[in-house]
């Protein structure tokens, strides 16, 4: 099996990780080539933030009052 | 039970008021008027015939909301079948694959810092941006990825509702979380520097 170390693959790996465990291998991947990339390090906040907002995004559905 | 009568009343006009909310999550979810129709209607049928198990406005959204989210589900078990749902049309990944990274596999363009969008202040206008984001998923991936994100079902039970296999499964959230983070950055993130 071919290792993941690209960007491509390493980002590709971080949003499959809101739908699906990562391997060892894979969460190995991820953290090895975090340390040593700031884009990759960038894009993983974003799912970051991206899964909060649609958390709460969630929450509001569900606890919103009337609609105007 | 006729001093329960105009609980009953009360009871349809609040729901009544839910009607547009309720309508706009089904479309997403469903994307197809017809079946949002019928989720709808038949959410609000049974919150009549359930109002003796419920009370007080205070939470009346959220059962309602729940009691959606299951008819939505029976509409998407329902039209599991249709080639609308399996169709695989409508994409275009490699476009958006090449403008987010070069050959090499390095991501074209740094990807930018994001601030948490849901301050008290923007969130309202937030939830717009992303429910248009979502709304502009192409069907398939949409519907995927708001049952993972609204309906919140495990993905092997998606594959299972919905026949399909798991790498296909895969395929339709990476490009539908892709799509949507590009969305975002273009029409919130980039805009909002804050």
């Amino acid at each position: 099996m071919k290792i993941p170390n690209s960007c491509r693959d390493i980002s590709g790996l971080l949003l499959a990780r809101e739908d699906r465990s990562l391997s060892l291998g894979e969460r190995l991947a991820v953290r090895v080539h975090i340390l040593t990339c700031r884009a990759c390090h960038r894009f993983e906040k974003q799912t970051l933030v991206l899964r909060g907002a649609l958390r709460q995004w969630r929450e509001h559905q569900r606890e919103e009052g009337d609609p105007r | 039970m006729s001093e329960n009568a105009p609980d009953i009343a009360s009871l349809a006009r609040h729901l009544e008021a839910l009607r547009p909310s309720l309508l706009r999550l089904a479309q997403l979810q469903l994307r197809n008027a017809a079946w949002a129709e019928d989720a709808v209607s038949e959410t609000l049928l049974a919150a009549l015939q359930g109002a003796q198990r419920y009370r007080g406005t205070a939470q009346l959204k959220t059962w309602v909301v729940g009691i959606l989210k299951h008819k939505v589900l029976d509409q998407l078990r329902h039209h599991t079948r249709e080639p609308t749902l399996a169709d695989a049309g409508d994409d275009d990944a490699d476009e958006l694959e090449t403008l987010l990274y070069r050959r090499d596999g390095h991501f074209q363009e740094m990807p930018e810092p994001w601030t948490d969008p849901c301050g008290e202040l923007q969130r309202e206008q937030f939830f717009a941006v992303l429910e248009a984001c979502m709304e502009q998923l192409p069907a398939r991936q949409g519907r995927v990825f708001l049952m993972r994100e609204w309906l919140e079902i495990d993905s092997a039970t998606i594959c299972q509702e919905l026949g399909i296999a798991s790498t296909n499964l895969w395929i339709l959230l990476h490009r539908a979380r892709l799509r949507l983070r590009e969305c975002l950055q273009q029409n919130w993130f980039g805009d909002h520097t804050s």
